[in-house]
């Protein structure tokens, strides 16, 4: 078979989102990033929900389910534990995957489904034109909040490791390069991955992330590799140091006890813990993969039972069940 | 010396007690017994929701009715010949039903200050004459549960006297001449591994009861009820979840589908979703969602990728599935939604059967949303109609309704065995290759007859495409937006919908004088009452006719036409008159309703009583 470039997943569909939107990048890294992963299209699957986000499937050459507001993870569920042999991806913005559909969400990572949910957190619900998502920061004005939002936001990658999710990871939307390798990183987790793209809506709530986005100097983005120490600002300048109470603070590059990333450490704690590095409290965003930790896969699991019900009881048979318990002939 | 043996054609005993007094147990075993004799039967458990209400409270009272008999039956009976009451809660909310002349049974050792108290008794009922047009058998079931296992080892005080309703079993049992062995077996297998001085303790109060009747002086005869002259073949006994299951399992095995489950606890649908989970060994998967949206949209997942994808839940979760199944109507997937129905609105009576869901399935979600519907008649019946719920779906990939209801779901009957090579074929074909003119593929390409379109598996090469709830255009599946396109595609889903009447046998009458005036339409669960109200109207000399309907939606092609054959039209159901609605505005039909929501079945004497007054109109 020929090898797939960026062009086989395009389809014949006209994009139809607004001009300047953070989902063309996504889409295209997206695009470019597939070929890669030696997947056959026909075994990849995108799954919806609603809003801008989830016009996604449209628009890539494989299976796909536009299907209902907050939803897409519980469908997902339903297709990804019939059929292993699948790649399923869930694509959901923050209206979709924090507000209606929280409790999906957060079942599908304790679960441990094996999909990829990738959130596109634009701060703002743009398909329904501007009002205040469960990410908007307090007090912020939107077409609902006249006088400024009330509700504190959730934190979407500090939700995703409370909900036990096993793999925890952002990137950025004009980041390709760094989105690619998340989105690898992803791809090889066998379990839920949970990545949050923070993507610009330049129409409601435009450069909501400016400070990621554009970071010409490289100073504001935190790059997370693991076994390495946690520089960032200019030249390193500044590193992230975890005090005893857990709580992590910035310090400066050539103190001791820099923090040293490992994605793979056995508590949730450490990357809880970096979730809580933002750019207002810290002066910095951290960027790549939070935790990635192997669990037991719900898919498996299941696989395993029927597997091992039909080793025991052997294939089941119609008539028998049929004619099980107490039986009586009448001639 | 043995005592007389009288003969009855027909019994029907209720069992009550106290939540924790076991009569749900009671009453299966009895009940097993009894089928194993060869009575025709059918059984009615009647239990509140609250898992253990305070004892002795009237709240907390659990019945369990079986009907029996020497010839084909087809209720558990309006009212009980005898009524077994371990406590006087018991005997207060029960009573009321007992025939005057009727036969009771009380356990007069809980017949204490403190139950009489709870059960609002200002003097024992056993003791005031209020129970004189009885026959009282007043027997200490306690004290003789608690003596008779004097000695055996390893047994609390309080296990022992909880042994009880085995006495009682016993003591039934030798008055309706049924072999205790198949409880003995039953009891030696359930508890008989894990606590064996539980199980020697219930064998032994069992056995106790049954030589109890045989000497005490308290009854004088015993009864016996001959088997009943039933269909030759292989029966057993099983209640309507039981069927229900074994239906979705054999349309699996009948399609080559493996079955995918998704459902959310929920009385009194959860007996579903646990059997189905004990069949793994059948590639049956269970999946215990996070609540009643996820399980409709997992098994919509697993619809798309290739498996028997159903849902089983109850009106408060059918609710929240609307949206799920308005999505499975735009993507044109095969589904099952199983609504066993239960006593609204809102949380309602969670125990206690209702058909007040019938609208709500035709009509409760957004937009031209047509749904077929089937419903079950009777517990067995519950079997059949899941075939045939997942035939529609499969043949015309789109979400069915099966209805059944709380009095089906527990209720038991004898069940002819099907032989498996009968059942039909509703296997199905996957699309496996373009279908366009220029090697495209149209997922919404329909077929001529059936209208269904093709279904593709994720994993089927060139085939790939994209479904969701936005409008379609026809045959692309694109999104469309255009005016005469969504005109266009509103018609071809309700024509595919009732276009299924084509492929669904003629409604049958059951007119066996073929001169009747008065015609009874009835659906569902009310089968047993409507064709037993039919029997005894004809037993009195009238005519009637009885039609009852499996296909809701689309009716039955000659439903209209059944309709106006008749001067009267009498639609008997266990809502405030759902399907009424529906033949009238659908057959300008003048029909009447009878309707009851008591949370019980209708009884087939009040529904006798509504045909003859029509009759001798």
């Amino acid at each position: 078979m020929a090898e797939l470039t960026a062009k086989d997943f395009r389809t014949d569909q006209e994009v139809r989102w607004c001009p300047g939107c953070g989902d063309y990048a996504i889409l295209a890294a997206m695009q470019s990033f597939m070929p890669e992963l030696g997947i056959d299209r026909e075994r990849t699957v995108f799954i919806s929900g609603i809003g801008c986000a989830a016009r996604f499937p449209y628009y890539m050459n494989t299976y796909g389910m536009h299907s209902i507001h907050g939803r897409a993870p519980a469908i997902a569920t339903g297709l990804a534990v019939s059929r292993p042999d699948l790649s399923v991806w869930v694509v959901t913005g923050d209206g979709d995957a924090l507000s209606i559909g929280g409790n999906h969400l957060i079942h599908a990572l304790r679960r441990n489904v094996n999909l990829k949910i990738l959130l596109f957190n634009n701060k703002i619900y743009g398909l329904t034109k501007g009002q205040y998502s469960p990410t908007s920061e307090l007090g912020m004005v939107t077409k609902s909040t006249p006088m400024g939002s009330l509700d504190w936001p959730f934190n979407p990658l500090s939700l995703a490791i409370g909900a036990e999710a096993t793999f925890v990871a952002r990137a950025i939307d004009t980041d390709k390069a760094g989105m690619s390798d998340v989105l690898r990183a992803a791809a090889e987790h066998r379990g839920s991955a949970f990545v949050e793209i923070f993507q610009n809506c330049p129409i409601f709530n435009d450069d909501a992330w400016e400070f990621v986005r554009d970071d010409k100097e490289g100073v504001n983005r935190i790059a997370l590799r693991t076994g390495e120490p946690i520089r960032f600002g200019k030249d390193g300048s500044k590193a992230l140091r975890q005090r005893s109470d857990g709580y992590i603070e910035v310090c400066a590059g050539d103190d001791g006890g820099i923090l040293h990333h490992d994605e793979a450490h056995e508590t949730p704690a450490l990357a809880f813990a970096l979730t809580r590095v933002t750019q207002a409290t810290h002066g910095g965003t951290p960027i790549g993969v939070f935790r990635n930790v192997q669990r037991p896969v719900y898919d498996d699991l299941m696989a395993e039972q029927l597997a091992t019900a039909e080793e025991k009881r052997g294939k089941g048979d119609l008539a028998e069940l049929l004619h099980s318990g107490e039986t009586w002939t009448i001639s | 010396m043995a005592k007389p043996v009288e003969q009855l054609s027909q019994v029907i005993v209720r069992f009550a007690g106290d939540s924790g007094d076991g009569m749900q147990l009671t009453g299966a075993q009895f009940t097993t017994e009894t089928a194993l004799l060869g009575n025709d039967l059918s059984t009615l458990p009647d239990f509140p929701a609250e898992i253990r209400a305070p004892a002795g409270s009237l709240p907390g009272v659990s019945g369990f009715q079986v009907h029996f008999a020497d010839h084909d039956i087809l209720t558990p009976g309006d009212q009980p010949n005898v009524l077994v009451a371990m406590n006087p809660a018991a005997l207060k909310t029960n009573l009321k039903d007992l025939p005057k002349g009727g036969t009771l049974i009380v356990n007069s050792d809980a017949f204490n200050d403190r139950n009489l108290q709870k059960a609002s008794y200002a003097a024992n009922p056993l003791e005031d004459g209020s129970l004189d047009e009885y026959q009282v058998h007043a027997v200490p079931l306690t004290t003789l549960t608690v003596g008779a296992l004097k000695g055996v080892e390893g047994v609390t005080p309080r296990e022992a006297e909880r042994s009880k309703n085995m006495f009682a079993l016993g003591l039934m049992s030798w008055l309706y001449g049924r072999s205790i062995d198949p409880s003995i077996e039953f009891l030696e297998t359930k508890f008989g591994k894990r606590r064996p001085e539980i199980a020697a303790a219930n064998v032994k109060a069992l056995q106790a009861g049954y030589a109890f009747g045989e000497t005490t002086e308290t009854f004088a005869v015993t009864y016996e009820v001959k088997p009943a002259k039933l269909k030759p073949g292989t029966y057993r006994n099983i209640t309507g979840n039981q069927a229900l299951s074994y239906g979705l399992i054999a349309a699996s095995r009948l399609s080559g589908l493996p079955l995918f489950l998704g459902a959310y606890p929920i009385t009194p649908a959860s007996a579903i979703l646990e059997e189905l989970a004990g069949f793994k060994n059948f590639d049956v998967r269970t999946f215990q969602a996070e609540d009643e949206i996820a399980a409709a949209g997992a098994a919509v997942g697993a619809s798309f990728g290739g498996m028997l994808g159903v849902t089983t839940s109850a009106g408060p979760g059918i609710v929240l599935k609307a949206e799920t199944i308005g999505l499975a109507i735009m993507l044109e997937l095969p589904l099952v939604i199983c609504d066993i129905q239960r006593a609204g609105p809102s949380t309602g009576m969670p125990t206690k059967p209702e058909q007040g869901d019938l609208l709500m399935v035709m009509f409760g979600r957004n937009g031209e949303s047509p749904v077929p519907v089937v419903a079950a008649r009777s517990p067995s019946d519950c079997f059949d109609a899941a075939v045939e719920a997942c035939r529609i779906a499969l043949k015309y990939r789109t979400p069915v309704y099966l209805l059944s209801d709380a009095y089906l779901a527990n209720g038991s009957e004898p069940w002819l065995l099907p032989d498996v090579d009968t059942l039909p074929d509703i296997s199905t074909t996957f699309a496996t290759k373009p279908n366009g003119d220029d090697g495209e593929f149209l997922p919404y390409l329909r077929d001529e007859q059936t209208l269904a379109r093709p279904w593709a598996l994720p994993g089927t090469p060139g085939l790939e495409h994209r479904v969701g709830g936005l409008e379609k255009a026809d045959r692309t599946g694109n999104i469309s937006y255009d005016p005469d396109n969504h005109d266009l595609m509103t018609r071809l889903r309700a024509q595919k919908v009732a276009g299924i009447a084509a492929d669904m046998p003629l409604l049958e009458v059951d007119d066996p004088d073929g001169d009747a005036s008065v015609l009874v339409l009835g659906w569902g669960g009310t089968y047993g009452p409507i064709a037993a109200a039919c029997k005894r109207v004809r037993r009195g000399g009238r005519r009637v006719a009885h039609a009852h309907l499996r296909h809701l939606n689309p009716l039955p092609r000659n439903t209209g036409e059944v309709l106006r054959a008749y001067d009267h039209v009498l639609v008997p159901e266990m809502n405030l008159g759902q399907l009424l609605k529906l033949v009238r505005a659908e057959f300008l039909v003048d029909a009447v309703g009878y309707n009851r929501v008591r949370g019980l079945p209708l009884r087939a004497a009040e529904v006798a009583d509504a045909i003859e007054a029509l009759v001798d109109q």
